[in-house]
């Protein structure tokens, strides 16, 4: 976690050499060629394998959308994640957050007597305040305490998923098959189909809103500024007079409520149920998603696409070719450190390009001379002389 | 007196040395001799340090030749300079607080084990034979600033170094430690060592150096006599002759309401309280000066008065509003413009010179519910132009030079009218132009009748600048006087806590 924390990418200008598009492919295609080994030694031509990963499902209309419905989810929590840290609030726990917002929606499911136009947007509203409620309690603890939130956001997703094994263990066992699934949601609370003969539903029209009005509160309003400067700079934007506790309060509530729409999308969308399998680990995608998408709504967009695209095409592949669908998790997995190595890379570049002002004064000058703890050398950087 | 230097020790030729598109070091040629010691003048941003961290091996030359005794050598990290003979003292002590005296000398040199005796009887020489005085059992980290870089002096000379590169050795010393460092650099001297000394500083460079070379803009402009006319050294310098800030000496009506008052201020610091019950007033139309050598508590006085701590017990209030615990914004609504010693850590870097200059006030620039993108562009234009920012809008802060950074601030800060500024280490890094331009402007918010606490370490900056001084000395006030009774030896003594009169009387 502490990778994900150092390694923060950071939205950057498309006019750089290393720019984000020209990286991306680079990662892309860095990542083909560190994956075609595991991919030869399953016995495929790894060329074979990228088309059926990522071209072949892009061929028919039923799988497009279902590259679309498998994008849902991740868009969703992709979007809470890169929120949350562009406001410097590393939340690791859409993954918890998502599966609270399930269990509500699933309850609110299961109200009958509704009718769809309340139930609908009910399940909606429901599914973002049980993620945002369950965010809520490791932002209180990070502003009044000072705990880490990478720890107690983390930790926090198996006590959600072992909420959702004792709810379907228990109270929600489905009365009918016995099986640890709750029972179906009334007809009322589904969400609409987008299309005919098709998956795609109302929830992915839902993450779509989403990703634009966040990107729009980010970069267009007085709370994103005030968020960007949090996140950029907590002294700096503590010093200019802004609530520095309130703004990471609002922002993970915002996160964790985004990862509760997934949760409730799945549920009313995609499973009419819950289930302990609701959730593949989509709220650690949407860290994977934030992170390639650099934090901006663009690029968790094409993100979401991308990993959804492959997702649909690994598990083809493994049918087509006769490999494992896993290959596409390798793929995946992958490809996120390539990204954050190559962001990594850019950052440093940009931090050895010296500007005039700091030479002479940076902390090389110490650190270079002959022996020195680290924490001198973090003393002689902080402090620019000593007391 | 030195002889007429003759023998170049160290000598460097056509040292060019690019960051991008500036040239830090625009083929420079300079020969220092053994025996003396050789000023590198110069602003800030002029090469000086880029060309001793050549020598010394830190930053590798695009161009150029190091001679040695009149032989060519490579230096390609400090190990080679070392070899060679060369010692320096950076601006940032490269020592291991938690060991002893002894323990770091031989740090850096002993090939074998250590042996403490050995490590002992090089300090009791050096202290002997140049007057360094220095305890060789103490824990670094114990130390003042003034006997750490003692140490770093000891250690360059343990090595056996025979030029020794001072980095602005004294913006760290109060005055009277400067005469105990120049009377070891005589020693040094006399005993057959070459000195380069880098400063800015006029006055000192006078005093200690045999030959002086001015740097600017990357080139030399010259090497003189260290005891040439410093109008005639400022000009090759800057460039343009230099014109103080003019004062208009209007003394303050004694009956003049004070509009900060700090009262009975406590800041529990490490052991000992940071603050221990200040109390002082500033009126409308007054410049209060704070010296002090840093770390007698200014960082947490400015804290306080910028809403950034809660101090333990006290009161501080503008006009009627108690602002004792107060946050940030409710300090800046209350009138208070606050230019901390931190420029950075006070802005955004990373965000837009136009969002920087909204930022304490993002509301304002709200229209329906989004950010107003053109009005925010037009205020920064507005302020860029009016104090001389150059950078455009977008500019992230974090691209800008230091001085700039500072006007982004200065801006902020000023254009809000503030009744009341305070303002710390304001010129610090910042080159004569900037330096003059900043004084200029809180001198005319002086005129305009705000009141403003000026915490400085330069004395220079205090007395031109301050109507009263007050000395702050482990977070107390030790000395108060009229900015034009006071005198630098005097200053210098109080700062080191060394004659202590709450009254002011002279001492």
């Amino acid at each position: 976690m502490t990778l994900v924390r150092t390694r923060l990418p950071r939205p950057s200008s498309l006019a750089s050499p290393w720019s984000t598009p020209g990286l991306v492919v680079v990662a892309v295609l860095l990542t083909f060629l560190l994956t075609a080994g595991p991919i030869l030694m399953a016995g495929a031509n790894p060329i074979d394998a990228y088309v059926q990963f990522l071209i072949v499902p892009l061929t028919s209309r039923f799988s497009i959308l279902e590259v679309l419905v498998a994008s849902t989810p991740i868009l969703l929590t992709g979007t809470a994640v890169a929120l949350a840290f562009r406001g410097g609030y590393w939340n690791i726990g859409a993954e918890g957050q998502l599966l609270v917002g399930a269990i509500v929606a699933a309850a609110l499911g299961q109200v009958s007597g509704l009718p769809q136009v309340v139930q609908v947007p009910l399940i909606i509203l429901g599914g973002a305040l049980g993620g945002g409620l369950w965010a809520l309690g490791p932002a209180v603890l990070r502003v009044r305490f000072g705990i880490d939130e990478v720890v107690t956001t983390l930790l926090l997703n198996p006590v959600a998923l072992l909420l959702v094994d004792a709810l379907l263990h228990g109270p929600w066992r489905d009365p009918v098959s016995g099986f640890p699934e709750s029972p179906r949601i009334v007809d009322a609370a589904e969400f609409p189909q987008l299309l005919e003969r098709s998956r795609l539903h109302l929830g992915f029209l839902v993450a779509m809103v989403v990703v634009v009005a966040i990107g729009y509160v980010i970069s267009r309003t007085p709370a994103g500024l005030r968020l960007r400067a949090v996140g950029l700079s907590p002294n700096g934007a503590r010093f200019a007079g802004i609530d520095v506790s309130r703004t990471l309060l609002l922002t993970a509530l915002a996160s964790g409520a985004i990862a509760g729409i997934a949760g409730a999308g799945e549920v009313a969308g995609m499973q009419y149920r819950l289930t302990s399998g609701i959730s593949p680990g989509y709220g650690y995608t949407g860290i994977v998603v934030a992170t390639l998408g650099t934090l901006t709504m663009p690029g968790v967009t094409l993100a979401a696409l991308f990993l959804g695209d492959l997702a649909v095409g690994a598990s083809s592949a493994g049918r087509a070719l006769g490999i494992p669908s896993q290959l596409g998790a390798v793929v995946q997995g992958t490809l996120l450190l390539v990204t954050i190595g190559l962001l990594a890379v850019r950052r440093n570049r940009a931090a050895g390009a010296v500007r005039p002002g700091a030479v002479g004064q940076d902390a090389e000058s110490v650190a270079s001379d002959v022996v020195m703890g680290a924490t001198e050398a973090e003393d002689a950087t902080q402090d620019g002389r000593e007391p | 007196m030195v002889p007429a230097p003759t023998e170049p020790l160290v000598e460097l030729r056509g040292i060019t040395k690019r960051f991008g598109h500036l040239i830090a070091n625009d083929r420079v040629d300079l020969r220092v001799a053994r025996g003396e010691v050789h000023a590198l003048l110069g602003e800030n941003g002029a090469g000086k340090t880029t060309l001793m961290r050549v020598l010394y091996g830190l930053t590798r030359p695009d161009s150029g030749e190091i001679l040695v005794d009149g032989r060519s050598i490579a230096i390609a990290s400090p190990r080679d300079a070392i070899a060679a003979g060369i010692g320096m003292v950076t601006q940032h002590f490269s020592l291991v607080r938690p060991m002893t005296v002894a323990e770091n000398l031989a740090l850096g040199r002993s090939r074998f084990r250590f042996s403490e005796t050995d490590a002992l009887r090089r300090v009791a020489d050096a202290s002997e034979r140049y007057g360094i005085r220095v305890s060789p059992t103490a824990r670094v980290g114990d130390l003042s600033v003034g006997e750490q870089q003692r140490v770093e002096i000891l250690k360059a000379l343990a090595r056996d170094c025979r030029l020794l590169i001072l980095d602005e050795p004294t913006a760290v010393l109060v005055p009277q430690e400067v005469e105990g460092l120049f009377v070891t650099l005589r020693r040094l001297v006399a005993d057959g060592l070459g000195v380069v000394f880098i400063s800015h500083k006029l006055g000192e460079v006078g005093r200690i150096s045999d030959r002086v070379t001015v740097m600017r803009k990357g080139a030399v402009v010259g090497t003189a006599p260290g005891r040439s006319d410093e109008r005639e050294l400022a000009r090759m310098m800057v460039g343009r002759p230099v014109f103080g800030v003019e004062r208009s000496d209007d003394h303050v009506d004694a009956d003049r309401s004070p509009v900060l008052r700090v009262r009975d201020l406590r800041v529990a610091g490490h052991g000992v309280d940071a603050l221990q019950g200040l109390s002082f007033e500033v009126a409308a139309g007054e410049v209060l000066g704070v010296a002090g050598v840093s770390g007698n508590g200014q960082t947490e006085l400015v804290d306080v008065l910028a809403g950034m701590r809660h101090p333990d017990t006290g009161s501080v209030t503008v006009g009627d509003t108690e602002l004792s615990g107060a946050s940030p914004s409710a300090v800046v609504a209350a009138g208070v413009g606050r230019i901390p010693e931190d420029r950075h850590a006070s802005l955004v870097p990373e965000l837009s010179v136009a969002h920087n200059l909204v930022l304490e006030r993002i509301d304002d620039f709200r229209v329906l519910g989004r950010l107003d993108e053109r009005v925010i562009r037009v205020h920064a234009q507005g302020l860029i132009d009016r104090f001389e920012i150059r950078a455009r809008p977008d500019d992230r802060v974090a691209t800008l030079s230091g001085g700039n950074v500072q006007k982004v601030l200065l801006a902020r800060v000023l254009s809000r009218d503030p009744r009341v500024i305070v303002v710390s280490q304001p010129t610090r890094g910042l080159d004569i132009g900037a330096t003059e331009y900043v004084r200029s402007e809180l001198l005319a918010r002086r005129a305009a009748g705000a009141a403003v606490l000026l915490i400085s370490e330069d004395l220079d900056e205090l007395l031109a600048l301050a109507d009263r001084l007050i000395v702050l000395y482990e977070g107390r006030i030790v000395g108060t006087m009229r900015a034009g009774e006071a005198d630098p030896d005097r200053l210098g003594l109080l700062m080191a806590g060394r004659a202590a009169d709450p009254e002011g009387e002279a001492a």
